[in-house]
């Protein structure tokens, strides 16, 4: 309780600390004609401590802002179900998020101290536009602050008939939590997409022109459902990593189930987070296509690839989890004859996605293809088939996760054959639809071809809306063919876990890089000129070390806060109304649903 | 019969028909740098597979551990001990040994134009700009037959007659030069890009990425801007592809 105190008050101290700058910013934009536009950070210069500073900043507040969104609804859902198991998970997770909100607070602290002391300029211009919209910030990070606070503490006294509130407050945190992220995208996106301004810079009308930018409610979208993959990946992390230090069995279960949920979660939301991707490339591109050509096809057009190589390994890794979880579950052995084809697939789409439009060749080679691009291969490097190969991944994991859920139960419905058989056929056209545009592609204008991108997806989306609404009912009250046996999974399916979030960890800070890089020499692009003896765009290669230096620092960060989480239960869960309930698995006794391994998340 | 059911046999064995498949089913070749990319996928792919069950792991393990512990594999130990580091060695032999042709290197595969250019003292938009000679519906085959002789004129011989990229200087260069047949060049890009790129040639492209690796001039000094229009109209009429159109805003 005392650390939680503490913990508090440094929150709240650097919300002061914020405050008392943003009161005081009027008075600095007055003195901004005196001084320098930029002041060099010792050391290692402003851009990198700036660089670093955001992306741990975003790293925490992304974590924040995505694990409540899911820990309300399983709160939500053990409430319904009077489920112990579901009431300590949503604690474990806010505990978990309640551990850094300070640390967010303070790097956020942090940035605008480096923003307004060795960006002044650009901070005063920023201040200029966007002055409105930071009381309304400050006003909602009191709200989700104080929100998540008595979210956290009334726990116990909010439970029991008065727990409807409870949740509410919950459910209330992410309004406010989600509300915050809009704001910031407005300045991001602003940087990005300037809109609302006459041509010396200056604000035209009202705010709000200028927060409705071009990307501004792409980033939205795209933010908020990357949020939820990335708690998701942070949680199951944090699972693994108490799974293989836990002693018991029953630990082992509890952690084992946790780590399954947070996969659970952040695959979830990661099957429709390429669609969010293209969706917010293609507004970049309608915004400015010189901006669009840099990104996609110019100088970050390498990026792409990487990015293909880190998302391949995330797919490739979160069905592995899966198929190494079938393990435990009784009645699974008559799925298994699934992985070849499964992985197949995904490795095909994995070579496909991967394969570069530019290849990396030798003149040699250049002039045994016959030119710069491979005329069989070169087939596979553009959007046509990328998009082919990642909407077939994304149905296939689609397939393995439906495999998982019905490893061990037995439909008793009659009409099951047929529903089955409507659920293939549904998989089968999709990937029929998928692959006949990506193919029909080549045949017509860019501009057509971006348009069938919509199809895929629409097609994608249809099987797993139709999969979905059939095997739902067709399971209900099936007959188990066993329970899970939680605790038992092999060791290394713990590793892919934190493999995952190290993976999406390092993804995002590639992707913060990509969207802040395609400004190039512009602090707001086409607007403010970045004139700092930084203003050169970073190659790759040296983004890349950047990123990976900024990833530890946040796992080290992370570890430190796991480390917390498991120190303070030490000898006080008994004492606390939260005591870790036992799941099935474990040598403890069974808990109802989890007797027949039933998932409500899953129902 | 029984060697064909260990599962590391199996591994090995996908891992080399892999190998095979690409190395020598791809034709013409695919660079090394896409052969080890796909190599690595499908050795994750093998990796995957022996592990995602633990009979099927432990019968993938049992020959490597028994060959590392087992007594009577002490020769089998012997003859991995010489010959992985003399591989080892020669593999980073082959890597560090100087070849007489330049490294490969990542390229962009467009440049980012410019939202405008400087053409002979005039400022033209790039940014939503269409071919003006489109216009003229009914001067269509004019524009393309002057646009193909100012081509056969100027850029046969680097571009081709068959405007592939294999025109008579095109060995001379690398990386080669742009193959306008390939549905990933001029289809993928507006007619307002072709007009920088002929307008400006290799001395303008932008800043980032480079040292840019083109030879090709900058036509300003040598066409008209009424010239550029009628050979990208004919670039797209001779290969039969259609120019990229601007998205329009919302």
């Amino acid at each position: 309780m005392r650390r939680a105190v503490r913990r508090s008050a440094w929150a709240a101290l650097a919300v002061v600390a914020l405050l008392t700058l943003l009161s005081a910013l009027p008075a600095l934009a007055q003195d901004a004609a005196k001084e320098p536009a930029y002041r060099a950070f010792p050391l290692i210069g402003s851009r990198l401590a700036v660089w670093a500073v955001a992306q741990l900043h975003l790293n925490f507040a992304a974590f924040i802002l995505g694990v409540p969104i899911f820990a309300v609804i399983i709160e939500a859902i053990g409430w319904r179900n009077g489920e112990a198991q579901y009431d300590w998970l949503s604690h474990e997770l806010v505990k978990l998020t309640f551990a850094a909100f300070s640390t967010t607070a303070l790097l956020g602290a942090l940035l605008l101290f480096l923003f307004i002391g060795y960006y002044p300029k650009f901070w005063t211009y920023m201040t200029s536009i966007f002055f409105p919209t930071y009381g309304i910030y400050a006003a909602l990070f009191f709200a989700e602050t104080f929100t998540v606070y008595i979210w956290y503490y009334g726990w116990d006294w909010l439970s029991g008939p008065r727990k409807w509130i409870h949740v509410g407050l919950g459910v209330l945190s992410n309004l406010f939590g989600t509300a915050i992220l809009l704001v910031a995208n407005s300045w991001v996106t602003f940087m990005m997409s300037p809109a609302g301004i006459d041509d010396s810079g200056a604000l035209k009308g009202s705010v709000w022109a200028a927060i409705n930018n071009f990307t501004w409610m792409p980033i939205n979208i795209h933010r908020l459902i990357a949020n939820i993959v990335f708690g998701g990946t942070i949680c199951a992390a944090y699972a693994a990593f108490r799974f293989l230090g836990a002693t018991t069995d029953e630990e082992r279960a509890r952690y084992d189930w946790m780590g399954y949920i947070g996969n659970f979660v952040a695959l979830s939301a990661f099957i429709v987070l390429p669609f969010a991707g293209y969706y917010l490339g293609r507004e970049i591109y309608a915004f400015n296509q010189t901006m669009g050509i840099t990104m996609m096809g110019g100088f970050m057009s390498w990026l792409w690839i990487i990015q293909a190589i880190l998302i391949g390994v995330l797919f490739m890794g979160s069905n592995y989890y899966l198929w190494l979880g079938m393990e435990r579950i009784p009645g699974s052995e008559r799925y298994r004859r699934y992985v070849p084809m499964l992985i197949g697939i995904l490795a095909f789409g994995f070579m496909v996605w991967a394969t570069p439009r530019s290849m990396v060749i030798t003149l040699d080679e250049a002039r045994a293809m016959g030119g710069t691009h491979h005329p069989l291969l070169g087939f596979l490097g553009v959007m046509s088939a990328k998009n082919t190969a990642v909407n077939m991944m994304i149905l296939t994991t689609f397939l393995s996760f439906v495999l998982y859920r019905r490893a061990n139960r037995v439909s008793t419905k009659s009409w099951a054959p047929i529903g089955m058989a409507i659920q293939w056929a549904a998989l089968g056209v999709a990937a029929a639809i998928v692959i006949f545009f990506g193919v029909y592609g080549y045949f017509v204008e860019s501009l057509v071809r971006i348009g069938f991108s919509v199809y895929q997806v629409l097609a994608v989306l249809g099987a797993i809306f139709v999969v979905m609404a059939i095997d739902i009912p067709m399971f209900k009250g099936a007959r188990s063919t066993g329970a899970i046996r939680w605790g038992t999974i092999a060791a290394r399916s713990q590793y892919v876990l934190i493999l995952l979030a190290v993976t999406f960890t390092w993804l995002m800070g590639l992707m913060g890089f990509a969207r802040s890089g395609i400004r190039q020499h512009w602090h707001v692009y086409g607007v403010m000129r970045d004139n700092s003896v930084d203003a050169a765009t970073p190659a790759i290669g040296y983004a890349a070390n950047m990123i990976t230096l900024v990833t530890i620092a946040f796992f080290l960060l992370v570890l430190f806060i796991f480390w917390l989480g498991g120190l303070g239960e030490k000898g006080r869960a008994e004492a606390h109304g939260h005591a870790a309930p036992v799941i099935a698995g474990g040598s403890g006794p069974m808990s109802g649903e989890s007797r027949g391994g039933r998932n409500p998340l899953l129902k | 019969m029984n060697l064909l059911r260990s599962r590391f046999v199996q591994a090995v064995l996908v891992l080399v028909v892999a190998f095979v498949f690409f190395r020598f089913g791809i034709r013409p070749p695919a660079p090394w740098s896409v052969l080890t990319l796909y190599m690595s996928i499908v050795l994750l792919a093998v990796l995957i597979y022996v592990s995602s069950d633990s009979d099927s792991w432990r019968e993938f393990m049992w020959p490597i551990r028994s060959t590392l512990v087992a007594p009577d594999k002490g020769l089998t130990r012997l003859v991995l001990l010489i010959v992985v580091p003399l591989l080892l060695g020669y593999y980073a032999y082959t890597q560090a040994a100087a070849k007489p042709q330049a490294p490969p290197e990542l390229r962009a595969v467009h440049p980012a134009p410019p939202a405008s250019l400087q053409f002979r003292g005039k400022e033209i938009q790039i940014t939503g700009l269409d071919n003006p000679l489109r216009r003229d519906q009914a001067g269509f085959k004019k524009h393309v037959a002057a646009g193909a002789e100012t081509y056969i004129r100027n850029c046969v011989y680097c571009h081709g007659d068959n405007l592939d990229g294999k025109g008579h200087f095109a060995y001379g260069f690398n990386p080669p030069p742009a193959n306008f047949q390939d549905p990933g060049t001029i289809a993928m890009l507006q007619e307002a890009f072709l007009f920088w790129r002929i307008a400006k040639g290799g001395p303008g492209l932008p800043k980032e990425s480079t040292p840019w690796n083109s030879v090709m001039p900058a036509w300003e000094d040598r066409l008209t801007e009424e010239q550029i229009w009628q050979v990208i109209m004919y670039l797209y009429d001779a290969t039969g592809q259609q120019p990229r159109r601007w998205e329009t805003a919302h």
